[in-house]
């Protein structure tokens, strides 16, 4: 993975721009030591790493906007951060940058029940979101796999999305309003406690643009009241086939689960292995909740029963209580430790149409056999959200760059059939030359331009999203 | 006046707009003349037509732009699905020929009473094609439920009432029908008891699916709250929201009222209608600005959205004089400019000439940025002049 040079124009500015900094911020918020910034050097794509120039901890939005003044006036480029758990390299430093990281605002600002909405720093993790209504019995609904740890400034960055979103939608549908400071200091206030855009929908945009138009420090987000329970169903089936056709009977039916999760072979073999939650033996698990009253749901699960019952699974279990709602969801929550205790991986999310599901699979598995690497697949069935988890061993040579050029041949294989390279994660660096098997040029001459809007001058996590070949001008300039 | 051009095809969109010598106003249909008309030669998606894909299974449907609305609700039907931000039908209220079309829904985001559950026209937009003033022919987005590669130019593009570009084609995520569905009716005391109401339903985990207010011609207020899906479920939350909500007032079960909510039929008499979008709560100081103003003529109000949008209209004996409309506009603005949100004059009536802003105006910062967008994807400046303004 190539990233540019670093300019050494701006490192020679380190000293300068450390102190105007210093100058405006708490002496404990402006890192400049080495051995201090290293602790930025890399998100949860831990293949790549490198430390930044000065990684700085604003607690305001006026402090923002002042960091994002002196950065502007000196050319000095800006990576934003929340906590630092983007899987695609979102958050990765150059050399020459500054980290621009909102993990100490973290404050609720404003809860709102009468008209159902919550106002935060965007350093607050997204699960904290949740904490802070839960007295009230409400809940903020986007819900991705690192919640416990990943901030609402990510959140909106990538458009995050998670297991329950075929029902409640992903960050972009549950956001209201963002406070955002513009690259050269201004603060600009976007959308708030009602719907719709009055002029054009700024707010969708900002909404999953990496950090690239400007640094989201408030949000206005979309809270509901907590459904009164929830309990899934495990269907196992003896092919992907089957169990692709079970997903889209379910959904024909109109039964809009909350949730339906897929697991395959290799996947639901480690996870046994590792969580020993009782799965049985099967080409294929599906993972189906619904929420509502205790009647409402028994409804909804005996009308799932009788979809499935049709396509003849292997096992049907109905969880008849929260243990064995636990039980049921172990394996699947477990799922990516338990990969991670057998080899190193690399986890993809490319979307494809849920009818291209077994078609999808077969050719992973064909590729998995052509490059020699162990995939796994689990994945939110419901949206054809895939998350194949492709095992290689970072101490063999080459090993890395063979996942790598498999992980792409699959996410080419998603866009061929008529899905996208990222459907939660966002491109990042790690998709970010292959958004031309996606987008023609003239695509991306429409999305960059949208990024010449924002910040002229690139600045601001420049080196993301776009082929490096296909920003290069824009950021020389 | 030159004669109004027909693209058959995205080619011949592409080269209507690149060869266009002057401004050229956009059109679906052409039934929903909201904000100002601009000038120019017009251009019509009406013949854009037809569904390229459905998968009911994988709930998406692509179709061209010039698509009538009604004819995917025809196919959708037929497999027992709809699209769940139920649009609105502007022709009612403000008295157009013609026939909506998918372009015109997704250019202008046209929502119904089910946004406040399921969200806004934009947030069903998967994907889209669109040619930009330049010509060009461009695609955002594609046809999966999840899908956050580059910049979300879908929801840029919804909402944008053709002045970035003119959409060709359009992926949509579907959802089935409900089973069945039920209407509460509590009869309130005031618009305070109405939004209160409306708030403590969709308080409730009961997944209520419309909050609107009704109003008699004798002045009688009543809240309807809307829940849909299987029969036996329908059965308990209704007997759930009844007591949470009987202390509002007498409660009643009522038929479907709420294709006169979506379309405002028994408003087509009206001389001059607004649409505000503003917090829930924030709904009765808007009421209070329009009753500070029409103290002496009155107003009509109809509260949906669970009391986020205010429709606001005048009929004929209702109107004061010009300069005093012109100030009630200007006021109304100038309250939502407040509290935050967007007030819109959706029929302008008596207003139609007035030196005034149709659409809420910006904030300065984003202003710019509004324009500066324009800009980039209209260069030449052509596409529906002014039509947000």
């Amino acid at each position: 993975m190539e990233m540019p040079r670093p300019n050494s124009e701006v490192l020679l500015k380190k000293a300068k721009v450390t102190a105007a900094l210093r100058a405006i911020l708490p002496h404990d918020a402006v890192i400049d030591n080495p051995s201090e910034t290293r602790a930025y050097e890399c998100d949860a794509l831990t293949a790549y790493r490198c430390p930044p120039m000065i990684a700085v901890l604003p607690d305001t939005t006026e402090q923002v906007s002042d960091i994002l003044k002196i950065c502007y006036r000196e050319g000095v480029p800006v990576v934003p951060r929340g906590s630092g758990t983007s899987l695609a390299g979102g958050a990765l430093p150059t050399a020459d940058c500054v980290i621009l990281g909102v993990a100490k605002m973290n404050q609720v600002l404003e809860t709102d029940y009468e008209n159902r909405l919550i106002r935060v720093q965007s350093g607050r993790t997204n699960l904290s979101v949740s904490g802070a209504v839960e007295e009230e019995d409400f809940f903020y609904a986007p819900d991705p796999s690192s919640q416990l740890a990943c901030a609402i400034a990510g959140n909106i960055a990538m458009n995050s999305g998670g297991a329950h979103c075929l029902k409640y939608g992903v960050t972009t549908n549950n956001l209201l309003g963002v406070t955002m400071v513009m690259m050269d200091g201004e603060i600009v206030e976007i959308g708030g406690g009602y719907l719709d855009a009055s002029g054009l929908d700024i707010l969708g945009v900002i909404c999953g643009s990496e950090g690239q138009l400007g640094v989201v420090t408030e949000a206005t987000l979309r809270i509901l009241p907590k459904p009164e329970g929830a309990r899934p169903v495990m269907i196992a089936f003896d092919s992907n086939e089957v169990a692709g056709a079970c997903v889209a009977d379910i959904i024909k039916a109109g039964v809009l689960p909350v949730a339906i999760e897929f697991m395959d072979r290799p996947i639901i073999e480690i996870c046994e292995n590792f969580a020993k939650a009782g799965y049985p033996e099967c080409e294929a698990l599906l993972i189906v909740e619904v929420e509502g009253s205790e009647a409402e749901i028994q409804d909804q699960l005996d009308r799932i029963c009788t979809i499935a019952q049709k396509h003849s699974p292997v096992e049907l279990r109905q969880s008849q209580s929260d243990t064995e709602s636990a039980a049921i969801w172990l394996g699947r929550k477990s799922a990516f430790g338990a990969v991670g205790q057998v080899a190193d991986y690399m986890c993809l999310d490319g979307t494809i149409p849920v009818s291209a599901l077994p078609e999808v699979l077969r050719r992973i598995k064909e590729l998995s056999e052509h490059y020699g690497l162990r995939v796994g697949n689990v994945f939110h069935a419901g949206d054809g959200n895939m998350h194949p988890l492709i095992m290689f061993d970072a101490n063999k040579e080459g090993d890395l760059e063979l996942c790598e050029a498999m992980g792409a041949d699959v996410l080419r294989l998603c866009v061929e059939v008529g899905g996208c390279l990222t459907g939660e994660h966002g491109v990042g660096i790690e998709k970010r030359d292959l958004m031309g098997d996606q987008y023609s040029a003239d695509d991306l001459e429409i999305q960059m331009a949208v990024k010449d809007v924002f910040d002229p001058s690139w600045l601001l996590n420049p080196a993301k999203v776009f082929p490096l070949s296909v920003s290069e001008t824009r950021r020389a300039s | 006046m030159s004669t109004a051009i027909f693209p058959e095809d995205e080619a011949s969109l592409s080269a209507a707009i690149s060869d266009a010598a002057g401004p050229l106003q956009i059109l679906g249909g052409g039934t929903r003349r909201i904000g100002r008309i601009p000038g120019g030669r017009k251009l019509s998606t009406a013949r854009l037509k037809g569904i390229v894909l459905y998968e009911p299974g994988a709930l998406t449907l692509v179709a061209k732009t010039g698509t009538p609305v009604a004819d995917i609700e025809k196919v959708l039907i037929a497999e027992n699905q709809r699209l769940a931000f139920e649009p609105m039908d502007h022709r009612i209220l403000l008295g157009t020929q013609g026939t909506p079309t998918l372009g015109g829904v997704m250019a202008a985001n046209v929502s119904g009473p089910r946004r406040i559950q399921v969200g806004a026209a934009r947030d069903f937009a998967l994907g889209v094609s669109f040619v930009d003033g330049s010509g060009q022919l461009l695609k955002n987005g594609g046809r999966v439920m999840k899908n956050v590669t580059g910049y979300d130019l879908v929801k840029l593009m919804a909402g944008s009432w053709g002045t970035l570009g003119v959409l060709s084609e359009v992926a949509l995520k579907v959802l089935p029908v409900s089973e069945t569905q039920a209407t509460l009716k509590i009869h309130v005391s005031s618009w305070a008891q109405a939004v209160a109401c409306m708030s403590a339903a969709l308080g409730t985990p009961f997944d209520v699916s419309g909050a609107a207010t009704l109003q008699e011609a004798d002045g009688a207020l009543g809240v309807i709250i809307r829940v849909e899906g299987f029969e036996a479920s329908i059965r308990y939350r209704m007997t759930e929201l009844k007591t949470h909500l009987a202390k509002f007032g007498e409660i009643e079960e009522i038929l479907s009222p709420w294709s006169e909510v979506k379309d405002l039929p028994s408003w087509a008499p009206l001389d001059t209608v607004w649409k505000v979008s503003v917090r829930p709560t924030d709904a009765l100081r808007v009421i209070a600005t329009m009753h500070e103003f029409q103290k002496d003529f009155g107003f009509k109000c109809q509260l949906d959205w669970g009391g986020g949008l205010l429709w606001l209209g005048l009929d004929a004996e209702q109107l004061g004089d010009l300069p005093a409309c012109v100030q009630l506009h200007n006021a109304l603005q100038g309250t939502v400019a407040q509290l935050g949100g967007h007030a819109t004059l959706i029929k302008s009536g008596i207003l139609r000439e007035q030196n005034i802003f149709h659409f809420q105006p910006l904030s300065r910062a984003i202003e710019i940025v509004t324009q500066t967008l324009r800009g980039k994807f209209d260069p030449r400046g052509i596409l529906n002049l002014g039509r947000m303004s």
